[in-house]
């Protein structure tokens, strides 16, 4: 109990971060007549204030000086390879980039809008029947998530009416409706808006997809196709292709994100109430530790302050969320070396590597037209959609052209082909041939979790509060390898289909490890996952606690293992899903969800 | 990264100071720099990003003036970087675990590239001809040059990465001078919206590039 701090009133729920899972579960829970303080560690931010037009299209803030992202300064963490090395802080951004902010990464994000292929929801499962319990490797820990697609479908179907999602569908109630994806489950609606256009890469490579003969489709957006006004009242408009998704908070407010969908109405609630600059250092439990009794944080003036509260919520961003579980001792802490615990376990990331095509030099691709979610994908070797028996992996990817928008100074910095020198003219000549006339291809693939990757507190190093940082220990293995190679060797084939010029394909190398240097995605999973065996999972498969039956965790820590989609769909859906059942079940009888 | 393959390249194109002798720097004065440091910053611009056939070079962009503007910016006193100790050396893969702020990378840096143009030369990098030059920043990009505790290539990784952002960024903050980092890339800059030309397939946007404050190329 931090005894010093100030005791502000009792409110019904605090929520630990304002981004996409905040935002969510706070208008939930004031739809469900709950008082609601948000607590975010990062300044307030909007579209007003963040987005305006064109102070906000700048290339060198946005996306090099990281002026939405999380500070480094004040909170990062430590990363090593293996258990034997010493961890070392994360200095710079590179690898990842979590946001901070109201909003959080949601602000800033891409728009890329996937439902979780059912198949990935019980992989574990599928991977037994389909191929026997040998076939999973030694070390990897492989579960099902605890939740079917059916039972997830009307949250699917919710988030993408929230967000205002562009695409086309493959089948709706079972009948098929259109040229979506053909492995894609069954929804109960279409998308609320229909695709995007094709930019000229997409469409070139949905061309060469089809005569390769995979099965391509238009990637599901969160960037508006046409003005939209979604279930709360919230309006988009149109998306102009601007190319400044990634990293900006979109000037023609047609990006969805929790400052345009969700928080101008949820700003005017009377039982909701947002403090930015509040750095929550932990969460407070009664005396047996089986019971929040709300949380402690550090206020923008360095004050102590516990905010007593009957609910509290994690929603502080994957990671974040392992940590302050850690930090309040919620859970067992896992153990890599007895195989015992869960908090910190099963820490995935995302398995992808991107490869170049170049085009007649007479051809413009044009590659600054673009939106964050927008593209042609196809899923012949994501999920369970292939015979991985003779293949030996678990895993896939999907494949795809996802034109979000190279701007200049990145363009420098990609150069040109390899071979080419990274500075003086034979740069200059190979940067510009390269921007001008190629397209890039993302294999964007599933990471498995292993027994020996996992998360937990560092010895060493503190954050601005004092506190220790994370520690993640994470490296490629093997499977994962193995798959990214035999799926990127498929693009290849589509490659030549376009008529290239010239390819490089890159595909993940055995004996190089994880480069923290080198920018891949946010896309970091697990280390708090659901799951119905408490052994396996520390959270219920409704994102509750099983030790502290009033602590709900919401984000992608719920997952089990990587999938091979983007996560904030499937963590807006685990959000409303999670919520659905506070608010059906919990909220009447306060206690451990069952069945 | 394949720094050796291009050697033969380099030598064979329109270099902007094929000449011996420093290259006559723009009227800007540096509020960070030093004389000795603006001219290595000037000369060393001039080889990365030479004038050719394919646009404009770094100097005439403005790059040296972008880099001394950073210089005062909170990014260039470190205050993005987590800069708590202990500081310990590790894997290069697991990033960058100096304690220096770019200020001091800088300092450090050019100290260092000056201080082995003199030692096997006789001359401040400015003064050498550009083969020496190319020579020398080759060196330091493989990281075989020594600085104290800063290795070359982290020095030179800070300057190429700031010699790019000052060729291409916005003209807001000092380079891209008339857009003209842009204008070789065919980028639009700041236009920022596309709503016609995304069916447009295969042929070049028409409009010129603007910048944030409303400048046309
Ligand atoms: C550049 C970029 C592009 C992306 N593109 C896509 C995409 O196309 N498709 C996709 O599916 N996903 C994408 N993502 C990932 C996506 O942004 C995240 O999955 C999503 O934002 C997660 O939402 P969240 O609410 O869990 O966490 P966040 O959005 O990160 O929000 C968590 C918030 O909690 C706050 N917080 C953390 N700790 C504390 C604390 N101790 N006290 C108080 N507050 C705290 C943080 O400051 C943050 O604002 C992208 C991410 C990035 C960075
Ligand atoms: S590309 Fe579209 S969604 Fe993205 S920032 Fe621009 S207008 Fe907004």
């Amino acid at each position: 109990m931090s005894t010093d701090a100030r005791r502000l009133d009792p409110v019904d729920v605090v929520i630990v971060g304002g981004g996409w899972a905040g935002c969510i579960m706070a208008k939930e829970m004031t739809e469900a007549g709950r008082s609601v303080v948000v607590l975010e560690r990062g300044p307030d931010r909007g579209t007003a204030s963040d987005g305006a037009y064109p102070a906000s299209i700048d290339e060198l803030e946005g996306n090099f000086r990281y002026k939405l992202f999380q500070d480094l300064s004040k909170h990062t963490v430590t990363i090593r390879n293996n258990s034997r090395q010493v961890a070392l802080p994360y200095r710079r951004m590179a690898a990842f980039l979590p946001g901070e902010g109201v909003g959080g990464a949601g602000l800033h994000w891409s728009g890329v809008h996937f439902r979780i292929p059912p198949d990935d929801l019980r992989l574990r499962t599928r991977v037994i029947e389909k191929y026997g319990a040998k076939f999973i490797p030694e070390g990897m820990n492989l579960q099902d998530y605890g939740v079917t697609y059916e039972e997830l479908e009307p949250f699917f179907d919710r988030a993408e009416k929230v967000f205002g999602t562009s695409g086309e569908a493959y089948k709706v109630n079972g009948q098929v409706v259109g040229k979506g994806n053909v492995f894609s489950p069954s929804r109960s609606d279409h998308f609320p808006l229909p695709a995007l256009k094709d930019v000229y890469t997409a469409h070139l490579f949905r061309k060469a997809a089809t005569e390769a003969g995979f099965h391509p489709y238009s990637l599901p957006a969160a960037n508006a196709s046409r003005q939209y006004v979604n279930p709360y009242g919230a309006q988009m408009g149109p998306c102009n292709f601007c190319g400044y998704c990634s990293g900006y908070a979109c000037y023609m407010y047609s990006k969805a994100s929790p400052n345009v969908n969700i928080l101008p109405v949820l700003r005017r609630h009377p039982l909701f109430e947002l403090r930015a600059a509040c750095n929550v250092l932990k969460v407070e439990l009664d005396s047996d530790g089986r019971r929040a009794t709300g949380v402690t944080y550090a206020d923008a003036e360095g004050n102590t302050v516990t905010q007593p509260a009957e609910l509290v919520i994690l929603s502080a961003f994957q990671f974040h969320n392992v940590r302050l579980m850690l930090l309040s001792g919620i859970g067992k802490p896992y153990d890599p070396a007895r195989n015992e615990g869960v908090v910190g376990r099963n820490f995935v990331y995302q398995n992808v590597t991107t490869s170049t095509v170049w085009l007649d030099p007479k051809v413009e691709t044009n590659q600054y037209v673009g939106t964050g979610g927008g593209g042609v994908a196809f899923d012949d070797f994501n999920s369970e959609n292939f015979d991985h028996g003779p293949l030996g992996f678990v895993g896939g990817s999907p494949v795809w052209v996802n034109q979000a928008g190279v701007k200049a100074i990145a363009a420098a910095y990609s150069g040109g082909p390899p071979g080419t020198p990274r500075w003086g003219s034979a740069w200059k000549a190979g940067m510009i041939d390269t921007y001008r006339h190629s397209l890039r291809i993302d294999a964007h693939g599933t990471n498995m979790a292993y027994r020996d990757v996992y998360l937990d507190l560092d010895p060493t190093w503190k954050d601005a509060h004092g506190q220790p940082l994370l520690r993640m220990t994470f490296d490629w293995k093997d499977n994962d390898i193995r798959m990214n190679r035999y799926v990127v060797d498929k693009i290849g084939n589509v490659a030549k289909a376009m008529g290239a010029r010239r390819v490089h394909l890159t595909s993940r190398e055995f004996g190089k490890p994880f480069d923290t240097r080198q920018y891949q995605t946010t896309h970091l999973g697990g280390g708090a996952v659901m799951g119905t065996d408490p052994g396996t999972s520390a959270l219920n498969r409704y994102l509750q606690s099983w030790d502290v039956h009033n602590v709900f965790v919401i984000g992608a820590n719920a997952f089990p293992q990587g999938t091979g989609y983007n996560p904030t769909g499937m963590v807006a859906a685990l959000a409303y899903w999670a919520a659905h059942h506070i608010r059906t079940t919990y909220l009447a009888r306060p206690g451990p969800l069952a069945g | 990264m394949q720094g050796l393959a291009g050697a033969a390249a380099c030598g064979t194109v329109l270099a902007s100071s094929g000449r011996a002798g420093p290259v006559a720097a723009p009227p800007y004065r540096p509020q960070f720099f030093d004389a000795a440091e603006w001219a290595f910053l000037v000369a060393a611009c001039d080889r990365l990003i030479p004038a050719d056939a394919s646009g404009p070079g770094a100097v005439a962009l403005d790059v040296p003036r972008f880099i001394d503007r950073q210089m005062d910016t909170p990014y260039a006193h470190g205050a993005q970087w987590y800069m708590s100790g202990p500081f310990m050396a590790g894997p290069d893969n697991l990033g960058y675990q100096l304690p220096y702020a770019p200020r001091e990378l800088y300092r450090h840096g050019i100290a260092g590239m000056n201080a082995h143009a003199a030692t096997r030369h006789g001359r401040p990098f400015a003064a050498l001809s550009a083969a020496l030059q190319d020579d020398l920043l080759r060196a330091a990009e493989r990281g075989s040059l020594v600085f104290g505790d800063v290795p070359s290539a982290t020095f030179f990784e800070q300057l190429l990465a700031n010699v790019m952002e000052g060729a291409f960024s916005d003209p807001i903050h000092g380079g891209n001078t008339g857009m003209g980092g842009w204008a070789m890339l065919g980028f639009p800059g700041a236009r920022a919206d596309f709503m016609d030309w995304v069916d447009q397939y295969g042929v070049h946007y028409p409009l010129g590039s603007v910048s944030i404050s409303g400048e046309r190329a």
